[in-house]
């Protein structure tokens, strides 16, 4: 694009084009800057939320966890700095072991369990039966019941002596569990409630999953002479890979910060056999009539790490998704 | 409808009569005497009911269940009040900072309660806010705000602008286009939040039992929780108050399943 040849002759009106021009984005921009002033507005009340609830906490956290800490300290107000002394004191402690290999079996053999029982069940409701939009409403229950109330339910049921768990082995001939108070069931026991807790969840997400797969590609499929095993494992499995993806890494985050189940159930015991690193968090803080709050936010912080991890590995699974 | 049909029906049924069979025990405990509380086999349906363990609820927990009610309204209101602003600002006012924003929402989420419920203890203890309802309704609002504002984010960007413009052609601010045009047609995002908000505050124990031990002011949590470690022989209240604690979750499923179930999937799936 040239300007130089009409530039002498007509200076006055490009400038007085260049000048409404500016005041035009002048306009604009104040415009622009209003805006921006009431967009921050309408987020202020969040940012300073953020500020006070998440990020103060998540301070008085890792300052607890480099000071030692006790009963006292909350009333004079003042514990020496211990640096990484907690931290160390933490994984040398021979419950560091169990309770982090139980949060990864805990972990793990929820997410396995309830996103398989979840698919199956989504792809058993995906066939519109007479009643099947009113029994998928009632697996939502168990979702949301108070954790409190399931686990309960879940340790009464599962009780040694008078159990209905049990009454029913028994009625197969099976000798009774003990499956809250012996430390080979213990974990085994918070695994099955816990499972059932998630299952509807993954069923319901599964389920939306499975509807966004358009009806012609099953049809096609069904033409071609495929069979329901095969239309499951080459179409349905395939297609539903990015829900799949992001239920798992939302099962994960949730499942890491499990405490009610367990602790209502078995309160991590008998010994530590189904303490889990929240559980472990928990008995330092509350757990006992002498807090030790440094050791309990330090096992905390280690908590929030492995969080974080599947936190970001979240967030770019799902970034990659949407820009696909 | 052939046979075919009715064995799916029946296999569907039979699928759910299992995964609710701990929900249908509850009940059955809470009908039983304690008499036939250690009876094996125990009795799989309720003969010989009694309603001890619900008169036992009515003399013991009502103040509880009173509790939970208010911290509930409260935490409702706090996450609406904070969240629905926040998602009309990143769905339609492209705020700078917007993006990273909701990326620290995303993060705050993943925050184990069991941290959360130790920074608060230490600030509370401090502030005199352990025991309090204020205490627990901001300690609970935490679990409802980032998903809130999610929500209304998601649902919010899918307001037509043509709306918004208009509204604003016909000379209203900011503030009055989001109270008179973006908030009524957000009906839906205001359920759901409200629902879950709800739900979460009510079955709260964590926070409950860390923040608000030994006041007067408990929920109905800490009510079943004190039953458990008391009294081991009397099943059937225990089971009564987690019926009774449980009526909220199954009325707001039976009023709004599409609800829910537009809750359960907005944080994992787009549509």
């Amino acid at each position: 694009m040239t300007t130089d040849g009409s530039g002498a002759r007509s200076a006055e009106r490009p400038r007085a084009r260049a000048a409404h021009a500016a005041r035009a984005r002048g306009q604009h921009a104040r415009r622009r800057i209003r805006a921006q002033w009431a967009a921050w507005a309408f987020i202020a009340p969040v940012v300073a939320y953020l500020v006070a609830f998440y990020a103060y906490p998540l301070y008085r956290n890792i300052d607890l966890s480099v000071r030692s800490y006790t009963v006292a300290s909350f009333v004079t107000g003042n514990a020496p700095f211990a640096g990484f002394a907690n931290y160390a004191s933490v994984f040398r402690n021979p419950t560091f072991a169990p309770a982090l290999v139980n949060t990864a079996v805990f972990v793990f053999v929820s997410i396995a369990f309830q996103f398989a029982i979840g698919l199956a069940l989504a792809v058993f409701f995906h066939r519109k039966f007479p009643l099947s939009v009113f029994l998928r409403a009632l697996f939502l229950i168990p979702w949301l019941l108070p954790l409190l109330v399931s686990a309960s339910s879940w340790s009464w049921m599962l009780n040694s002596d008078s159990g209905v768990v049990n009454a029913l082995l028994h009625a197969f001939g099976i000798a009774p569990v003990d499956w809250l108070t012996s430390p080979d069931w213990s974990l085994a026991s918070v695994l099955i409630a816990n499972i059932w807790i998630g299952i509807p969840f993954n069923l319901v997400i599964m389920y939306s999953g499975l509807q966004s797969i358009p009806a012609d590609v099953f049809e096609a499929a069904a033409i071609d002479g495929a069979s329901g095993w095969q239309r499951f494992w080459r179409i349905t499995f395939p297609l539903l890979r990015p829900v799949s993806a992001i239920t798992l890494l939302l099962g994960f985050i949730y499942t890491l910060k499990v405490f009610d189940i367990i602790w209502i159930m078995t309160r991590g015991g008998p010994a530590t056999s189904s303490t889990t690193l929240a559980i472990w968090a928990y008995q330092f803080g509350f757990g006992s009539l002498l807090p030790d709050f440094s050791s309990a936010a330090a096992v905390g912080n280690v908590l929030i790490v492995i969080a974080v991890i599947f936190a970001l590995v979240y967030i770019r699974v799902r970034r990659s998704l949407e820009e696909s | 409808m052939n046979r075919r049909t009715w064995w799916v029906t029946g296999t569907g049924v039979l699928l759910t009569a299992v995964m609710l069979f701990p929900v249908y025990w509850m009940i059955n405990v809470s009908l039983t005497k304690t008499s036939n509380m250690r009876k094996s086999p125990p009795n799989l349906i309720p003969v010989d009911a009694t309603f001890d363990g619900y008169s036992a609820v009515i003399h013991q927990q009502l103040p509880y269940l009173g509790t939970s009610l208010l911290v509930g309204a409260g935490t409702v209101a706090l996450t609406l009040l904070l969240a629905a602003p926040a998602g009309f600002s990143l769905a339609k006012l492209r705020p700078r900072g917007g993006g990273v924003l909701s990326f620290l929402l995303l993060l705050a989420q993943m925050i184990p309660s069991i941290v959360m419920a130790m920074g608060f203890y230490t600030i509370y203890i401090k502030l005199g806010l352990l025991s309090t309802a204020w205490g627990l309704i901001l300690a609970d609002s935490t679990i409802a705000v980032p998903f809130g504002v999610l929500i209304f984010t998601a649902f919010m960007s899918r307001i037509p602008g043509e709306l918004l413009q208009a509204a604003r052609i016909d000379g209203a601010g900011t503030v009055r286009t989001f109270l008179s045009v973006v908030l009524p047609v957000s009906r839906n995002a205001i359920v759901t939040v409200s629902l879950f908000a709800f739900l979460w505050s009510w079955s709260d124990f964590l926070f409950a039992n860390t923040l608000d031990n030994g006041g007067s002011l408990q929920p109905i949590t800490l009510g079943i929780y004190a039953y458990i470690g008391n009294n081991n022989q009397q099943w059937n209240a225990i089971m009564a108050t987690a019926v009774v604690a449980s009526v909220p979750a199954t009325v707001l499923l039976v009023l709004a399943q599409r609800y829910v179930a537009a809750g359960v999937t907005a944080g994992a799936v787009k549509d």
